[in-house]
């Protein structure tokens, strides 16, 4: 099976849970399997990741409309994004001593990745984990590829500034630059 | 360029996606502006935090049987679509994997070894560039040796081919894939050979892979614990003919 894999790695990141991650791959290499004919050659995990992106988000505006559109806007700056909420996971990163801190930090980054909004959540999941190329992110997100940049640039900056993060590594917050 | 843009052509400094010119353009102001170095060291530790620590969903085993199951019975309803297509697709595909391990590169991921590229012929641009093309000039390998014993923890084979026309012109430390490199600078006819070599973990040695990146031959291969790269502007005939003379000598060193 190709690239099963990525294709329920990005689909577990993206709709945040694993029964409905594993519906979403069925359908998506079903419908890979239907539209193979209008495979152009090409990288084939980039043009099976852009079915599985699509089939999350026509899964997702079906069955939890609220999050596609959640706190996602290139405009505004960063930090103000509703529908991410890092107080919300300071609640849940409380109480480091009790766990080997590698463990808190692991599980502290990996939620603070899931609370970024899908738009952004995406292009991280594709480059940092997927190891895909901007032109390989743009296909699949079907954006150009000068957006795929400055989206990465924003979701980075949403997780430096998340504030467990922030605590744990001692980082200071993300400059906000106008 | 000013501090604005840096902030945004960092990520794509980052992730190996800048061409040369910008590249250098943007080591450049990192070198001056201490506030851009402090965001792009920040988001370099970020990315490797991510990938470091982030879970990779990998698919159950239960799915990759359903998902098995429910494609040939769509194929037989479907008739005429070609469930073979598919399937040869992902055979080569796993063939063409399975090669590209056996050059021994499990290590270096596509898309690591073309940023690695990307560091490589811009060390050697940079090289001639700014005027500090060799830290210790010298054409006698006993004392470049020596020179280097003190500043990198390794201890890289210094060869000279100056009896094949490939004079060892000096040496250089730099700064590649995260860490502190050789640089042995050879010259042919005017032309400058940056050899790069680094300690990698022990892996099976490698055959030699070329490529040829903005008009620069570029040769890489493993050998003993040591990653070699070579890069020059040299034409291709006597450029292959110097990475097969560093080969023969690490060869009959052993």
């Amino acid at each position: 099976m190709p690239h099963l894999d990525a294709a329920y790695n990005l689909a577990r990141w993206l709709t945040r849970n694993e029964h409905d991650a594993e519906d979403v791959v069925q359908e998506a290499y079903l419908r890979a399997f239907r539209f193979f004919d209008g495979f152009r050659g090409g990288e084939a995990r980039a043009w099976l990741l852009a079915i599985v992106r699509n089939t999350c988000y026509s899964w997702l505006e079906k069955n939890r409309p609220a999050e596609v559109s959640a706190g996602f806007d290139e405009e505004t700056p960063p930090g103000d994004g509703a529908g991410f909420d890092p107080d919300m996971m300071a609640a849940q990163g409380a109480n480091p001593e009790a766990i080997a801190l590698q463990n808190a930090h692991r599980r502290i980054l990996n939620q603070a990745i899931a609370a970024l909004p899908l738009g952004f959540r995406e292009v991280l999941i594709l480059r940092e984990l997927e190891d895909l190329s901007y032109k390989e992110i743009a296909r699949v997100v079907d954006v150009p590829v000068g957006t795929v940049m400055s989206r990465l640039a924003r979701a980075r900056k949403l997780l430096r500034q998340s504030a467990p993060l922030r605590a744990m590594s001692g980082l200071p917050a993300a400059e906000v630059k106008q | 360029m000013n501090c604005r843009d840096a902030l945004d052509l960092v990520h794509g400094y980052i992730d190996g996606e800048l061409d040369l010119v910008k590249s250098l353009e943007i080591e450049q102001h990192l070198g001056a502006c201490a506030a851009c170095k402090v965001q792009y060291d920040q988001v370099r530790e970020l990315g490797s935090g991510i990938r470091a620590h982030a879970l990779y969903h990998a698919a159950p085993s239960a799915l990759r049987a359903r998902v098995a199951a429910a494609l040939p019975r769509e194929a037989g309803n479907g008739a005429r679509k070609p469930a073979w297509a598919w399937w040869r697709m992902a055979a080569a595909m796993a063939l063409f994997t399975l090669l590209g391990l056996g050059f021994g590169l499990a290590l270096l991921r596509p898309g690591a070894e073309a940023r690695l590229a990307d560091e490589v012929l811009a060390g050697h641009v940079r090289s001639l560039m700014a005027d500090h093309l060799m830290d210790v000039a010298s054409s006698d390998q006993h004392t470049v040796k020596p020179w280097i014993a003190g500043k990198l923890d390794f201890s890289p084979p210094v060869m000279d081919f100056s009896a094949q026309g490939y004079a060892l012109a000096g040496g250089r430390l730099d700064y590649l894939g995260e860490r502190g490199v050789m640089a042995l600078v050879y010259r042919r006819h005017g032309h400058v050979i940056n050899l790069f070599v680094w300690p990698q973990a022990p892996e099976a040695d490698s055959s030699v892979r070329s490529d040829t990146r903005q008009g620069y031959n570029m040769a890489h291969f493993t050998r003993a614990g040591m990653a070699f790269w070579a890069v020059s502007d040299l034409n291709p005939e006597e450029f292959n003919s110097f990475v097969g003379l560093v080969r023969e000598q690490l060869a009959s060193a052993r």
